[in-house]
């Protein structure tokens, strides 16, 4: 997974967005240990104290916890975890949705629409 | 004084010109600053001031609690925007000249660097080309162990994958005692590891943010910023 960073959103938020969706996806697993912050800053070609910032944040708000000799570790409340799953899922059909209405189709136009996408993705 | 670097009411007149017009300006330990503004607002001049190659014509500076002088060199780390170095020189040699001149100098991290990019320290800087040129003097001030890092265009000759490097460099060499300022016009690939900008016009600071200020209050890049701020 590439960090993508936009250039016109705060590098902060979005590096709060990115960590949540390899929290969610697996890639840093629930109760494992995250990489150092700069090894992270490294690999996100961002500012250390900015990524460090980003991951306190998600620590404020229950996703990570430290270890005081250890290091950095992800929760291992997987509910916690569900739970961000499911925001993130919100944001981005509320994004689709947004867009699609502005392509001027309604609502349930596009649960045929989906429908019809999907069991032709199954072929 | 816990600032790494202190300016007061600095100003630097070449005969009618303020190169540097009443600029006051602190800076804290720990932090990559990007000193930003168009040909001509004053960077390398602020630069040159700070590594008493220049001396104010009034005001004063700062650095670790010393005026420039030799205790300031000795934590300063300077990239000059020019090649200063003696072009009969190998890169071996010139690791065992910055080594002779400098306390902090970290030989292991300088061949190191010069691994990872490819050089080869038998070489001499005459056979090179620019921007290996540029390498070789970045990999040597970066190696040292210092305070203060002042790049003077560091990224400008070299080509974007070695500017990738570089930007890595320094990140992998941030802590939290050091401070990096970074002169260039290449705002666009610098702006991400960086944490406060400087916006130098005509000898003055019109702006100084954090990168995160500038997005969320104007919607836009540094760049973009930038390019609003100085349209010709």
């Amino acid at each position: 997974m590439s960090w993508d960073l936009k250039s016109d959103r705060p590098i902060y938020t979005q590096l709060i967005e990115q960590l949540e969706l390899r929290i969610c996806a697996g890639v840093y697993p629930p109760g494992g240990r995250m990489p150092s912050v700069r090894d992270l800053a490294q690999e996100a070609s961002v500012n250390p104290n900015t990524m460090q910032r980003a991951l306190a944040k998600l620590e404020e708000d229950g996703l990570l916890y430290s270890h005081r000799t250890s290091g950095r570790f992800v929760t291992e409340d997987t509910s916690r975890i569900r739970e961000t799953k499911s925001k993130l899922a919100q944001e981005q059909i509320e994004e689709f949705l947004q867009k699609i209405t502005d392509l001027g189709f309604e609502i349930s136009e596009i649960l045929s629409i989906i429908k019809k996408i999907t069991e032709e993705l199954k072929k | 004084m816990s600032n790494l670097l202190e300016c007061k009411n600095l100003t630097k007149s070449f005969g009618s010109l303020n190169a540097l017009n009443n600029v006051n300006l602190s800076i804290d330990k720990g932090r990559i600053i990007g000193l930003l503004g168009p040909n001509a607002s004053g960077k390398t001049t602020f630069i040159k001031l700070c590594n008493n190659l220049l001396t104010p014509t009034s005001g004063k500076i700062r650095i670790g609690g010393y005026e420039p002088g030799i205790e300031t060199k000795k934590i300063i780390s300077y990239l000059p925007e020019k090649n200063y170095l003696n072009d009969w020189m190998r890169v071996s040699q010139l690791i065992q000249f910055f080594q002779d001149f400098y306390e902090d100098f970290n030989r292991d991290k300088a061949y190191d660097m010069l691994n990872k990019l490819g050089l080869d320290s038998k070489d001499r800087l005459k056979t090179m080309s620019k921007g290996t040129k540029e390498k070789v003097q970045l990999i040597l001030t970066m190696s040292r162990e210092a305070q203060l890092y002042l790049l003077d265009e560091p990224i400008g000759g070299v080509d974007p994958a070695a500017r990738d490097y570089i930007l890595d460099t320094i990140i992998r060499n941030y802590n939290e005692d050091s401070t990096v300022i970074i002169s260039t016009h290449l705002i666009a690939d610098i702006e991400k590891i960086l944490d406060d900008v400087i916006f130098l016009k005509e000898g003055q600071i019109v702006l100084t943010k954090t990168v995160d200020e500038i997005r969320e209050e104007s919607g836009k890049s540094v760049d973009s910023l930038f390019r609003e701020v100085f349209k010709c």
